[in-house]
C-alpha cells in the first residue's frame, strides 16, 4: 500500500470514528461514556493522515524517491470497518442475540440496597432494576406499587413472552441480555419496542440458555413505542 | 505479507500510468453508495445483523486505545534515550523481569495499548523478556482494571487480590520463560519504515506505520471473534459448568474467542454465575493475555513466528497460574 493510499485510509477511518462520535450511531457500538475517547482518537488519526499527506508531498517535491516502504496488505482490512460504519449501519443488537446469550441478571446481586422506587404512578423503572428487585429483594421494594418498563420482544425456548433490554459495560461484544417474562401481555412480535405497565408478580422461570432466574410482571397495559436512542441500558 | 523495501533506480522517472490501490479504493467507495440500499436488504439476517454489529464494535472500541498506544510507543521510540531504560530496570535480566511485570500497572489501558508499547521497549534496547512480562501484565493488573473487577464483584476484595495476583503470575513466569527458552530470532517485527530527517517526521512516520499495520491485524482479529462470538452458543457452556476441570478450560476458552477488553471483561464474568469463583478467574487471567484480536495484534508487531509460540505457552502458564491462585485465595 503506497504512503498517500495510507493516508486516505487513515482519513476515512478518522472520518467514519468522527461521525458516528458526534453523532449517535455510535451508541449501537458502545457505551455512553466512551464517546469523548472515540472523538480523541478519531482527531489522532485525522491528524497523522494529514501528517502523512504533508511529508509525502514534501519528499515529492524534494524529489528524493528513495524507496518508498510498502506497507502490508493486511492494511486493506482498515476500510472493512468504515464501510460497516459508514454505509451499512446495523441496528442495535437485539431479540436474536437475546435469545442466544443468557439473562445476566446474576451479576448483580449484592449489587444495591434497593431505595425507594421513584415517584410518580406508574413508577418508571429500567428493566435491570426492576428484574433485580424482583429477584434479589423478593419484590419488597416494588410492593403493590404500578410500574413501567420498555424494552423489546424477545421469546423463551418454549415460547415465553419476555421484556429485555441488552447491557453493556464496555461495547457491543461483551452486551448481555436481562430478561423479564411478561403475564398477560399477548402476542407481539420479536424486537418490537413497546412500554409495558405491571406490578410485581411472585412467578419466576429459569433461562434455557443458562439456567439463570427470569422474573414476572403482571402486566396491565402494553403500548408499541418507537426505538430509544439509546437501546443498550 | 512482509513486503522487502523496493530497490529502485537513481534518478527518479515518470512511470507509466498504472491503477493501484488509491484508484481501486475510490471505485469501491462509489460503488458501495450507490449499491447502498441493495447492501442494506441483503445485510438483513439477524445473524449477519449481529457479526457485524459485534465486529464493529470490537474494532471501535479496541481503535481508540490502538491509538494512544501507538502514539506513546512513538513517543518513547523518538523521544526517549535507550539510556533511561537502561538505568530504569535492573541490569540483572532475572530481576528485570518482575520490575517489569509490576510497571505494567502503571498503564492505565487495556491490551491494545500494551502491545505497541512492549514493542517500543524492545527496540530501545529493553530486554524482551522484562518487554513480554510488561505486555502480559499491564492490561491486566492496572488501576481501571482492577476498580471494574472490584465493582464487578461486590463484597469479594479476595477476588480482586487473586486477579492482581494470579496474572502477575503469570506474566513474571512467561518472562523468566523466555529467559530460559526464547530465541531472539523467533523476535522478528516486520520492517519498518526508515527513520531519517527530523524527530517529528520519525513520530508521524512510527504513527502512521503501527496505526495502520496493527490496525489491519485488529480487524482480523475483530473479523475472527465476531465468527467465533456467532458460532459458538453460549449454551453449550451451561453443560460443562458443573465440572470443576471443565468449566477452568471453557471459561479460558471463552476468553480467547471473545476477545472483551480487559477493562469490561469482569462484568462479563460476574455474569457468568453458573461457573466457579476459579473458572471465572480463569477467564479473566487468560483474556488480558491470550485472545484472537491480540494474538493477531502481536502477530503484527512481533512477528508471526512469535506469537505462534508465545500464545500457546501464555495460554498453558495462565490457566496454571489463576487454578493455583484460586485454590490459595478463593
Amino acid at each position: 500500500m503506497r504512503r498517500a493510499t495510507q493516508a486516505v485510509v487513515l482519513l476515512l477511518l478518522g472520518g467514519a470514528l468522527l461521525r458516528v462520535g458526534l453523532t449517535d450511531a455510535y451508541l449501537t457500538y458502545v457505551k455512553a461514556g466512551f464517546r469523548p475517547i472515540l472523538l480523541a482518537a478519531a482527531v489522532v488519526l485525522l491528524a497523522v493522515a494529514a501528517a502523512t499527506v504533508y511529508y509525502e508531498v514534501r519528499e515529492r517535491r524534494a524529489a528524493c524517491d528513495h524507496g518508498h516502504t510498502h506497507e502490508p496488505r493486511v492494511a486493506w482490512l482498515l476500510v472493512l470497518p468504515v464501510a460497516g460504519l459508514l454505509l451499512v449501519a446495523p441496528t442495535a443488537l437485539g431479540a436474536y442475540a437475546a435469545t442466544e446469550s443468557g439473562t445476566a441478571l446474576g451479576a448483580w446481586e449484592n449489587m444495591s440496597d434497593y431505595p425507594p422506587l421513584p415517584e410518580g404512578d406508574p413508577a418508571e423503572l429500567a428493566v435491570l432494576d426492576y428484574a433485580s428487585r424482583a429477584i434479589f429483594d423478593e419484590g419488597r421494594s416494588i410492593g403493590d406499587r404500578r410500574v413501567t418498563l420498555t424494552g423489546f420482544i424477545t421469546h423463551g425456548a418454549n415460547g415465553e413472552v419476555y421484556l429485555a433490554r441488552m447491557i453493556l459495560s464496555c461495547c457491543a461484544s461483551d452486551a448481555r441480555p436481562i430478561k423479564v417474562g411478561l403475564e398477560g401481555a399477548g402476542e407481539w412480535a420479536d424486537d418490537t419496542w413497546v412500554r409495558v405497565v405491571g406490578r410485581y408478580s411472585a412467578t419466576q422461570t429459569r433461562d434455557a440458555v443458562n439456567n439463570e432466574r427470569i422474573p414476572y410482571l403482571a402486566v396491565e397495559g402494553v403500548e408499541g413505542v418507537e426505538r430509544p436512542e439509546r437501546t443498550y441500558e | 505479507m512482509l513486503a522487502e523495501p523496493q530497490t529502485k533506480p537513481d534518478t527518479p522517472v515518470r512511470r507509466p500510468y498504472r491503477p493501484g490501490g488509491l484508484e481501486l479504493l475510490a471505485l469501491a467507495i462509489v460503488t458501495i453508495v450507490i449499491a447502498r440500499p441493495w447492501l442494506v436488504a441483503w445485510l438483513d439476517a439477524p445473524w449477519l445483523q449481529r457479526w457485524t454489529v459485534v465486529f464493529v464494535s470490537v474494532v471501535v472500541q479496541a481503535m481508540p486505545f490502538l491509538v494512544f498506544g501507538v502514539v506513546l510507543s512513538a513517543v518513547i521510540a523518538v523521544f526517549v534515550p535507550p539510556a533511561f531504560f537502561a538505568r530504569a530496570l535492573p541490569r540483572n535480566p532475572a530481576l528485570a523481569v518482575p520490575v517489569a511485570g509490576v510497571a505494567g500497572a502503571v498503564l492505565p489501558g487495556c491490551e491494545c495499548a500494551s502491545v505497541p508499547v512492549a514493542g517500543a521497549f524492545i527496540r530501545r534496547g529493553v530486554t524482551p523478556a522484562a518487554a513480554l512480562a510488561f505486555l502480559l501484565s499491564a492490561p491486566a493488573i492496572n488501576p481501571i482494571v482492577l476498580v471494574s473487577t472490584a465493582v464487578a464483584f461486590p463484597g469479594r476484595p479476595s477476588f480482586v487480590a487473586a486477579r492482581f495476583a494470579a496474572s502477575l503470575l503469570a506474566a513474571v513466569v512467561m518472562g523468566w520463560l523466555w529467559l530460559r527458552l526464547g530465541k531472539a530470532d523467533w523476535l522478528r517485527p516486520p520492517p519498518r519504515p526508515h527513520t531519517e530527517g527530523s524527530k517529528l517526521a520519525a513520530f508521524w512516520g512510527s504513527c502512521r506505520h503501527d496505526i495502520v499495520h496493527a490496525g489491519g491485524f485488529l480487524v482480523l482479529g475483530g473479523a475472527v471473534a465476531a465468527t467465533l462470538n456467532a458460532v459458538v452458543p453460549e449454551r453449550w457452556m451451561t453443560a460443562v459448568a458443573g465440572n470443576p476441570w471443565l468449566s477452568v478450560l471453557a471459561l479460558a476458552l471463552l476468553a480467547v474467542v471473545l476477545s472483551i477488553c480487559s477493562e469490561a471483561d469482569a462484568f462479563v464474568a460476574a455474569s457468568l454465575t453458573q461457573f466457579s469463583l476459579t473458572a471465572r478467574l480463569a477467564f479473566l487471567v487468560v483474556g488480558p493475555m491470550v485472545d484472537v484480536k491480540l494474538v493477531a495484534m502481536q502477530a503484527a508487531t512481533f512477528g508471526r513466528a512469535f506469537a505462534a509460540r508465545f500464545a500457546p505457552a501464555t495460554f498453558v502458564v495462565a490457566v496454571a497460574s489463576a487454578v493455583l491462585v484460586g485454590a490459595v485465595l478463593l
